[in-house]
């Protein structure tokens, strides 16, 4: 009998695994459909780089049904809503789709409009965005055209794609404004809900100094109330102000709205319960979750979502052998991040172990939690690997899913 | 960690608490506690608002195993997030996880 895979959302995730799924099975044990809305697929990590002149849309976007193998099928169509108790899934296209495992790979939903004011007055004229394709190419005009004055960038709530973004536009944007000889004139403020510049302590510790030392002034557990961009501030629900000329703000993030739609399947913000360690939701036992649609307790990022690709396949084939589940991720998650003046710094983490120093993977490799031209080249030649090596499912050497330890020095948090 | 000695209608109960003021052991709370850890907060006056917060933030963190985060505690406690600010300035899924004994909301990552 063919299995009936049906994989929705056609980005990082559902490509991988579709592309992975395609070279496990034949065509006649196994049919694999992606489903999608569009067919734009964004390198995401480009998006930062946008704002700044440092590339373009156009270089980044590419079209989801190309990055598919041959055998899959790509249907273009938004998504109703799935019926987990009849194996159902119905696209607003009118068409139904059966499955027997349906894998869960639709990301995050920006919710700008569960602020009060954010899309009002002043919204791509003040007031941006870097988190998608339209907002990151009108802030590199809004950036272009400023000459001095209070910048602000805020995160509204957590969970948030790739958590380190936003500290990487404020350290771009101190070299942005050094390279056009106005920092001076330039205030940066970073304004968050979290209790320091990041949530693990031993990198908050040493990302908050790098703060420090470039000038760039952090305000902690800000909750964002209220964006008012007529007087432009923003207000939190403590009533705290933080005035700006110019605000890049990180909306809230949600799940995708048919994940509400479909009884069982996620929580209160849309995010699909599932098992941490096999990534098999919680809903029903033929249904999985790859990705920044699940609500496992690790980064919404591109590096974790493909750690989870190999672990995700193997349950996946268990699961239709009558298997039992391989409970084996670990949380691990990788990131390069930008400093500026072609410099970047690396993290390597997962559940149980927060980002240590080192070197990754093993001693001989890229410093860790250390700012160095070779972790900017490490991040720069990553789109590459993303298209050729990633998304077509194959692992890139020397790096497993599994977090390394070898190469990292143990500290105790302060 | 911290042990804090509480008074309560049925006497003077000694509890552990970790250095930013959760429960260590969530077991030991009881509803009699939550006047006088509800003043120690600066809450002098116990509404029903707060009450409702407090017993869904323990009843979620009994079948989750973690506390909502202020946004979650908006969509789901049937208190609005500005109402939540209202009721505990200082910050409702910390404030209202102190009060309620739960360890500290896990923040994301």
């Amino acid at each position: 009998m063919t299995h009936r895979i049906v994989i929705l959302g056609g980005g990082t995730g559902g490509t991988l695994t579709a592309n992975r799924l395609r070279r496990r099975y034949s065509t006649d044990e196994a049919e694999i459909v992606v489903v999608d809305q569009d067919d734009r697929h964004i390198y995401q990590p480009g998006l930062l780089f946008v704002p700044f002149g440092l590339t373009h849309a156009e270089d980044i976007v590419r079209p989801r049904g190309r990055q598919l193998h041959d055998g899959i099928t790509y249907h273009q169509s938004a998504i109703d809503a799935v019926d987990t108790a009849t194996n159902q899934v119905t696209l607003v296209d009118g068409t139904v789709l059966s499955y027997d495992v349906l894998v869960v790979a639709t990301g995050t939903t920006l919710v700008p409009d569960e602020t009060e004011g954010l899309t009002g007055d002043g919204w791509m004229e003040k007031v941006f965005t870097f988190y998608d394709l339209e907002g990151a190419s009108a802030l590199e005009g809004a950036l272009a055209a400023f000459d001095g004055g209070r910048l602000v960038v805020n995160v509204i709530d957590m969970p948030i794609k790739c958590p380190v973004a936003p500290l990487e536009f404020c350290f771009l944007a101190d070299w942005y404004f050094t390279e056009r000889k106005i920092r001076d004139r330039v205030q940066i403020t970073y304004v968050t809900p979290l209790d320091n510049a990041f949530t693990k302590p031993v990198a908050a510790q040493q990302l908050a100094g790098m703060l420090a030392e470039k000038h760039i002034e952090l305000v902690t557990e800000f909750n964002t109330g209220e964006v008012d961009g007529t007087d432009g501030k923003i207000v939190s629900y403590d009533g705290r102000e933080v005035p700006f000329d110019l605000a890049v703000v990180i909306p809230a993030h949600g799940g995708a709205d048919f994940v509400g739609r479909s009884e069982g399947l996620g929580d209160e913000l849309n995010f699909v319960p599932t098992d941490k360690r096999t990534l098999q939701s919680h809903a029903a036992p033929n249904v999985f979750v790859i990705g920044d649609a699940a609500d496992v307790p690790t980064s919404k990022a591109g590096s974790v979502t493909h750690f989870e690709g190999d672990v995700l396949v193997e349950n996946i084939v268990h699961f239709l052998a009558g298997e039992e589940l391989e409970p084996v991720f670990d949380g691990h998650a990788n990131c390069f991040i930008e400093t500026g003046f072609h410099k970047a710094l690396l993290i390597d983490f997962n559940y149980d172990t927060e980002p240590l120093t080192g070197h990754f993977p093993t001693k001989v490799g890229l410093p860790l939690l250390k700012e160095t031209r070779l972790n900017h080249l490490g991040k720069l030649m990553f789109q590459w690997f993303y298209w050729h090596t990633l998304l077509p499912g194959r692992d890139i050497p020397g790096i497993g899913s599994h977090m390394p330890t070898s190469g990292k020095t143990p500290v105790s948090a302060p | 960690m911290t042990t804090t000695t509480l008074t309560t209608a049925s006497g003077v109960t000694n509890v552990e608490l970790t250095d930013d003021g959760f429960f260590v052991d969530p077991s030991v709370w009881t509803e009699e506690m939550v006047p006088e850890l509800a003043a120690r907060e600066g809450i002098a006056t116990l509404t029903d608002g707060h009450w409702q917060v407090v017993r869904f933030m323990r009843s979620e963190y009994l079948t989750k195993g973690t506390g909502p985060s202020v946004r979650a505690l908006g969509k789901t406690s049937g208190v609005s997030v500005k109402d939540l600010y209202a009721l505990f300035p200082k910050g409702p899924a910390k404030i209202a996880a102190r009060v309620a004994g739960i360890p500290k909301p896990k923040g994301c990552i």
